[in-house]
């Protein structure tokens, strides 16, 4: 199953904020997306896991495995900037809910041992029955990334996935990157640290406010740019476009 | 599998509601507390408390479903568990029903299980207690349903109460005129099953518009 991106444009409030970027995943490849703040790494993850309508352009998984033509939404694990951590409920009870809500479950087994193991692998498991507010950052960061390992979804979708996590469960996070790969999954992980993915490989991405576009891609940026005054297309979100 | 996804979520917004700070036990509270304190203000003259008695439960029973709808997506916005559902088998609408489920569960159905004793504190006569509950019990749904929307579209506000209120109230006055109406009706021994027709139609009425509507706040709320 390979990720097959092509000429995928993100617009957020009318503006460019990356694209347009055309790119393949192979399956068990980790696409490791780099650039400076704002060039819009987040905000193509978020398109691909299809919070942000894609502006322009197309996305699609190729290949068998899961059945073709499935929705990539529907086969993604997004781990952004917020953990879904409810500090009132349990550690575990954090994740049961992830775990019932009827997605195919990695490994063997109920809900109650998925979370068990993915609790034990994220060394969470001591503090399983303690409320989630007693969670360090980081503790509640292990606990939002534990949810990748519940379910079977071939697709990781990791934005800055060790901030505030320990140089210890930093490297966990690039095993399990690994160990993903190694099943045939595909990720495209965001990271200003290095998270020492050997096989890993770079995209980076260029900041679209920059005045001269990226070399190769010279028309990519002519509506934030304006160089050349693009026709008044019909506007898809009038609300975000400003133009109501 | 659905059914089981989607009593989970229901499942958790219960929990959540019942822990410390999710506020499940507010509106309650808020409702029983305006509805007590309308004798201190008019008076403990029968016939007026009568008079008034069905408007207002049905006005404190809004305010109250209001109180706590501000926080139905607001907390899931803020924490990222919005768009972990949204990425998850049920669809996004069916999220949205199953959370009016679970605000209905800890609101709506509450304060009519408690309504025939406020009722009779306002000197509402037996014989109209029945019109109340079942007005209430068929009302309430849509203020759940309505008030998703308003809180679908608030939810990447800050301090998005009184603006959701601004916007869901006037939503809630077909419910509000056609619930009074039944308890009314019934005081006056009038036919009150017309009326309470009505507001089971409208709480029908949104169930089958408000979790699309809402479901497409929240997906603007999450780009």
């Amino acid at each position: 199953m390979t990720l097959v991106v092509e000429d995928l444009v993100c617009r957020r409030g009318g503006r460019v904020v990356c694209g347009p970027l055309s790119f393949r995943v192979a399956p068990g490849e980790t696409l490791l997306v780099t650039g400076p703040n704002g060039a819009g790494k987040s905000s193509l993850l978020r398109v691909l896991a299809g919070f942000i309508p894609a502006a322009e352009g197309q996305m699609r998984l190729e290949g068998s495995r899961p059945a073709a033509g499935a929705a990539l939404a529907e086969q993604v694990a997004f781990a952004g900037h917020l953990d879904a951590v409810k500090p009132a409920l349990g550690v575990a009870e954090n994740l049961v809910l992830w775990a019932r809500l009827g997605m195919p479950l990695r490994g063997q087994g109920d809900a109650g041992a998925a979370v068990q193991s993915a609790l034990s692998r994220f060394g969470l498991a001591h503090m399983a029955e303690r409320p989630a507010a007693e969670c360090s950052a980081g503790q509640k960061r292990r606990l939002g990334l534990a949810r990748l390992l519940l379910t079977d979804r071939p697709v990781w979708l990791l934005d800055e996935p060790t901030v505030s996590l320990d140089r210890a469960s930093a490297a966990l996070v690039a095993v399990l990157i690994g160990e993903h790969a190694a099943t045939g999954g595909i990720t495209l992980v965001t990271s200003h640290v290095d998270l020492g993915l050997a096989s890993a490989r770079e995209f980076s991405l260029a900041p679209t406010s920059a005045a001269a576009p990226a070399p190769g891609a010279p028309t990519a940026t002519t509506a934030a740019t304006g160089a050349t005054p693009a026709p008044p297309r019909p506007a898809d979100d009038p609300f975000l476009e400003g133009s109501w | 599998m659905v059914s089981g996804a989607f009593g989970a979520v229901v499942g958790r917004d219960l929990a959540l509601a019942l822990r410390l700070g999710g506020g499940g036990a507010v509106g309650l509270a808020f409702f029983v507390l305006a509805v007590v304190l309308i004798p201190l203000g008019v008076g403990r003259e029968p016939a007026t408390l009568m008079r008034i008695a069905g408007g207002v439960v049905w006005i404190a029973g809004l305010l109250a479903a209001l109180l706590s709808l501000d926080r139905l997506f607001q907390a899931d916005h803020e924490d990222g568990t919005l768009e972990q559902l949204m990425l998850g088998p049920l669809a996004l609408e069916q999220v949205v029903l199953a959370k009016a489920l679970a605000h209905w569960l800890t609101t709506g159905l509450p304060m009519t299980l408690a309504a025939p004793l406020l009722a009779l504190s306002l000197q509402l006569p037996v014989a109209a207690l029945p019109a109340l509950v079942a007005a209430l019990l068929v009302g309430t749904p849509a203020l759940s349903l309505v008030g998703a929307v308003g809180a679908g579209l608030t939810a990447g506000v800050r301090r998005g109460g009184l603006l959701l209120s601004v916007l869901v109230l006037p939503l809630y006055v077909p419910t509000l005129i056609f619930g009074a109406r039944t308890v009314e009706n019934a005081l006056l021994n009038l036919p009150w099953l017309p009326p309470l027709a009505l507001t089971a139609g409208l709480s029908l009425l949104a169930l089958a518009l408000c979790p699309f509507a809402a479901a497409a706040a929240l997906r603007i709320n999450a780009r």
